[in-house]
């Protein structure tokens, strides 16, 4: 592998389709409720070589069991797994070989659906139902190809409702709805550029028009590494302009780390002895509330030393935070941290302790370092066995994991990276053969592609390229199409999809609370002069606090004048400066456009206005 | 070598590069390239398309075109599968697993794909290593049959089997089955083993064993605990008692029906209560005195007088299409409508036939409820044509009990007394309102 780049990183997409579920004619929606909670276990199976895997075994043994949830319309016998799935849903599989066909890919001659075991209880039946459809594409992306790797079809799980005890409660709304699964090569090497393939492979899955809308359609999964550092797996990555900084800070972290290896590596640090010492005696009397607070639940405060960490777990300005990654696994053990000696004194614990235990444990050298958990004696040394072995990772360089996005464009750890998938024919469900007339007629009817439907957009409704190229980017252009039929409408629609939405989005505005319906709704209430064009902004900004269109139009005062009425405004403001305007003439029409718009803004249309100023100042004048 | 299912084209190349299922190779076409090892081919595919499953774990059906280039990268790997030594613990009860066969015991074989319908029964022991804990198991497949091919030599080989496996000091003997027909062979051996001392109990699976969510291992533990704890002597099925993994019921051999074509609760006891019911955790209440637990020696009855049909009424039933059928059988069960009636054209034959010495019975296709031949004139003129009719047996047990009990008793009059005759809980003259 050339390694003349900085990062590398590859996009998996998991897009819902806009069809009845995959194995089964129930409808692909979420459900606000959920009746019942059949209580399933999922044992693991045995493997090709007949054996079975000890640890999902011991989970098994303790008992951990699932309930489901089913709901009306979206959940059968098939999603219970009580009945064999139906046929493979013919127009989820149009679309993903459409979409293949979108991308060039080589469709499989005669497509299989696979069992992928999954026992985490979220697919009833114990595995994913999934199908290789198509490899070996490509998306041009600017002036780059983006290799395809493969296209898959795929059935969604279960959502999780609540985890309690030995149960965790899902409900079948969601398992079945059919997905597609594009998975890209490695190829990209910026972050910016991540994300435009993203945006793009989005865009053309939406060209279909056969994907659903809206939050958690759509899932993006980032595959990060740099030279010399390991493979990450971002995963569900929801708001796709989040992208560049999760790349940046991904790309960062393992620069970090590896940094942190050569530090170690030239301190000559070996690994560390996993040896919990119980050193809840030095802490007795400390007034810490994260010690106190165990200790008052019988806990006791655990240590381990960490020869030659001393300055990776956080030094050198904060830069190098080897701490927050072992915090992080031992999280996993279900504690809410660890401490450890590059952050003390602190946490109201005072240097006499951090004293005291460098004493208790005999620590001598000059980078010997120690992390201390306190809880539950046993969960506090099983989060220092997993911390010690993220320190010790860190003498080998980047660990492969799995890691969860958080809102503020960094990561957290979630869990390793998962092995090889165990695959097994889904023999219930019979082959599809692809027969060279029907890819024939596949590509006889491709959709529009995004440029075709720019380029439509500008002839058909007079609008500019960049609000053509922004509606189509959004997939606002069905919308835009709907509203522009009154051909008067599509500046405004336009407008508002480029630079109303754009200016709502920096100011922190979440427009997925906008329904199609919302905006057809208000585009009604335009057409009928309910307000002025101008006041779309300010009406949209209150719409998204949750207020209804009609409601906003009252609380605003935007309610449109009539002609008499405005007049009469327009009238006394021209009167009450009467001595102004005889002294400018006409030319006071520009000046008082001013009081006029601000006391007419919204309720009037701009040349309207100019109008009725322009007759009040001829009457004065006389 | 190849399976039939290829073109004979296709069957030559592969034969000629000795390509087998489980050989690796890489197959060329058109620019692409597919590596994989050979899978089964499937019933549904084409004949030009051979499987290969890739390294990511996918099957692909490639279509090969005499321009395919076929390469053969290594041969099959010969995997072989661990069987355990079990230890034998002292003081626990001893079972005897006797496989027949049916989706509790098929697998898919994680190698090349394919769907075997037998586990070994020792497989399916290791698959639940905690049925250990309450009792040494022994194993021993008897068939490896689906259930919808079982027959009546089947029933036999497997009565004599049970007789002879709790003679030679089995505490209780578990038949993995099919479900299809499991209803039929524990009506079976209900009569074959009269009144075995010991409990014997069918067990069967809605969903295969090598699925995570199947529920043949929870089945199989809590026909275990019935057989370990219960105290009950008999024929039974235990299944799921609802959609849950928490909840099994133990049906009476000759009471029980799949109601169901894929539900994993699809046996019920038609006009009776299961006698017991277990949840997943051990816990079990026995709701009937039945018969106790012994030591006796249990003997097999298993003749069985063929000549017998079981006949669904409908609507125009037409008497010309069954006369040769009622004339030559010995033995004719009908699952008639309602109160166990047929239509008015259809008594002549009857008649005839009873009068040529076979015994008729008329059981009903409501399956719950007795039936009674009083209520109205077609009821009497049938049993007046000499029909019998034998309460609210279901017409599935009345059909195995026919054959059985004309092949065990000398006389016409003598067979139909004893069809009336309840001999192993498989009818009652008493129905509550809760069942």
């Amino acid at each position: 592998m050339s390694e003349d780049y900085e990062m590398m990183c590859g996009i998996e997409i998991h897009q819902q389709l806009d069809t009845k579920k995959l194995f089964c004619s129930c409808d692909s929606r979420l459900c606000d409720d959920g009746q019942g909670a059949y209580y399933r276990r999922l044992r693991p199976t045995t493997s090709e070589t007949g054996e079975i895997d000890r640890a999902a075994l011991a989970q098994f043994q303790r008992h951990l069991g699932y309930r489901y949830q089913c709901c009306e319309g979206t959940s059968c016998l098939v999603e219970l797994d009580e009945e064999p799935p139906h046929d493979v849903n013919a127009e989820a599989m149009q679309t993903a070989l459409t979409f293949s066909e979108m991308l060039d890919a080589n469709i499989i001659d005669e497509i299989h659906f696979m069992r992928k075991i999954v026992v985490d209880g979220s697919n009833t039946s114990g595995f994913q139902r999934t199908a290789l459809i198509a490899t070996d594409g490509f998306v041009d992306v600017g002036d780059r190809k983006v290799s395809i790797l493969s296209v898959c079809l795929e059935e969604d799980a279960c959502r999780k409702v609540e985890s309690k005890g030995d149960e965790i409660l899902y409900r079948t709304d969601r398992l079945g709805i059919p997905l597609i699964e594009v998975a890209t090569g490695p190829d990209m090497r910026t972050p910016e550029e991540v994300m435009e393939v993203a945006f793009r492979l989005g865009t053309l899955l939406r060209a279909t028009k056969k994907v659903k809308r809206g939050i958690g359609t759509i899932r993006q999964d980032l595959n990060i590494s740099i030279p010399g550092g390991a493979r990450i797996e971002l995963k569900g990555v929801g708001d796709l302009k989040m992208i560049p900084d999760y790349v940046r800070n991904e790309v960062n972290r393992q620069k970090m780390l590896i940094r942190i290896k050569q530090i170690l590596n030239d301190r000559g640090v070996t690994p560390v002895e996993f040896e919990p010492v119980d050193v809840t005696e030095v802490f007795a009397t400390c007034e810490s509330k994260v010690i106190k607070g165990a200790l008052d639940e019988k806990g006791k405060v655990i240590a381990v030393r960490l020869p030659g960490f001393a300055g990776v777990m956080n030094g050198d300005n904060k830069t190098l935070r080897l701490g927050s990654e072992m915090a992080g696994r031992a999280r996993t053990r279900g504690v809410k941290g660890i401490f450890h000696s590059d952050e003390l004194p602190n946490y109201g614990i005072e240097q006499s302790y951090v004293d005291s235990l460098r004493e208790f444990l005999g620590m001598t050298g000059e980078n010997d370092a120690f992390a201390i958990c306190a809880a539950k004696e046993k969960k506090a040394k099983d989060a220092l066995e997993s911390a010690v072995i993220r320190a010790n990772e860190a003498l080998v360089g980047v660990p492969e994991e799995t890691r969860d996005p958080l809102p503020d464009g960094t990561t957290k750890y979630s869990r390793p990276l998962p092995g090889a998938a165990r695959m097994y024919p889904e023999t219930d469900v019979p082959p599809t053969t692809i027969t060279d007339e029907r890819l024939q007629q596949i590509r006889d009817n491709m959709p529009e592609f995004p440029e075709q439907i720019e380029k439509r957009l500008v002839e058909q409704y007079g609008i500019n390229a960049q609000q053509a190229r922004q509606i189509v980017r959004q997939s606002n252009d069905e919308l835009f199409e709907k509203i522009a039929q009154d051909k008067a409408m599509a500046p405004v629609a336009a407008t508002m999809f480029l630079n109303v939405f754009s200016e709502m989005e920096h100011d922190g505005i979440d427009l997925q609370v906008f329904t199609d319906a919302d905006i057809l709704g208000v585009f009604d209430l335009l057409r009928q002069s309910r307000f002025a064009k101008e006041a779309l902004p300010a009406l949209l900004r209150e719409m998204s606090t949750g207020t209804s269109a009609e409601d906003a139009i009252k609380k605003l005062g935007l309610e449109a004048v009539d002609a008499g009425e405005a007049a009469a405004i327009i009238e006394k403001i021209v009167n009450e400066r009467a001595d102004f305007v005889k002294s400018k003439g006409m030319a006071a029409i520009g000046p008082l456009m001013g009081p006029v718009m601000g006391a007419l803004r919204g309720k009037l249309d701009g040349k309207q206005a100019n109008d009725l100023l322009t007759e009040a100042i001829k009457k004065l004048l006389g | 070598m190849n399976s039939m299912s290829y073109s004979d084209s296709l069957s030559k190349t592969l034969d000629s590069l000795g390509i087998t299922e489980g050989t690796r190779l890489t197959v060329e076409r058109d620019g692409r390239t597919y590596t994989g090892t050979l899978m089964p081919h499937h019933e549904f595919s084409a004949p030009d398309v051979l499987i290969l499953k890739m390294k990511s774990g996918y099957n692909v059906g490639v279509r090969i075109t005499p321009d395919t280039n076929i390469q053969v990268l290594d041969k099959p790997v010969e995997v072989s599968r661990k069987e355990e030594e079990v230890e034998f613990r002292k003081g626990l009860p001893k079972l005897v697993l006797i496989g027949t066969g049916g989706t509790i015991a098929s697998y898919v074989d994680y190698r090349t794909g394919a769907v075997h319908p037998a586990l070994s029964t020792s497989d399916m022991i290791n698959a639940v290593p905690e049925i250990r804990e309450i009792a040494n198991i022994d194993a021993t497949v008897l068939f490896s049959i689906f259930s919808e091919n079982m027959n009546v030599e089947n029933w036999q080989k497997l009565a004599q089997e049970v007789a002879d496996q709790l003679n030679n000091g089995a505490d209780g003997v578990i038949i993995p089955h099919g479900t299809d027909t499991m209803g039929y062979t524990a009506a079976a051996l209900s009569f074959m083993l009269g009144d075995v001392s010991k409990p014997v109990v069918l067990v069967g699976a809605q969903r295969s064993s090598d699925r995570p969510s199947s529920d043949a291992s929870s089945n199989l533990m809590a026909c275990a605990r019935f057989c370990t704890k219960a105290d009950r002597a008999g024929v039974y099925v235990v299944m799921h008692d609802t959609s849950g993994d928490d909840s099994f019921a133990v049906h009476v051999g000759s009471r029980v029906r799949k109601m169901h074509t894929s539900r994993r609760d699809a046996f019920h006891s038609i006009n009776a209560a299961p006698i017991a019911h277990l949840d997943d955790k051990g816990k079990m209440e026995v709701f009937s005195d039945g018969p106790r637990v012994t030591g006796d020696k249990v003997v097999a009855k298993v003749d069985m007088e063929r000549s017998c049909v079981l006949l669904q009424y409908y609507p125009g039933m037409d008497p010309q299409l069954f006369e040769d059928v009622f004339m030559r059988c010995k033995g004719i069960v009908i699952s008639g409508s309602g109160l166990g009636h047929v239509n008015e054209n259809m008594i002549p034959l009857i008649k005839r036939a009873c009068d040529n010495g076979t015994v008729v019975v008329m059981t009903s296709q409501c399956l719950n409820g007795r039936t009674n031949l009083n209520v109205y004139n077609t009821g009497r003129d049938i049993l007046s044509a000499g029909a019998i009719t034998v309460l609210d047996m279901l017409p599935e047990t009345a059909y195995v009990k026919l054959m059985w009990v004309l092949a065990n008793t000398s006389s016409v009059d003598e067979a139909k007394e004893m069809m009336k005759t309840p001999l192993a809980g498989e009818m009652s003259d008493r129905r509550t309102i809760d069942v």
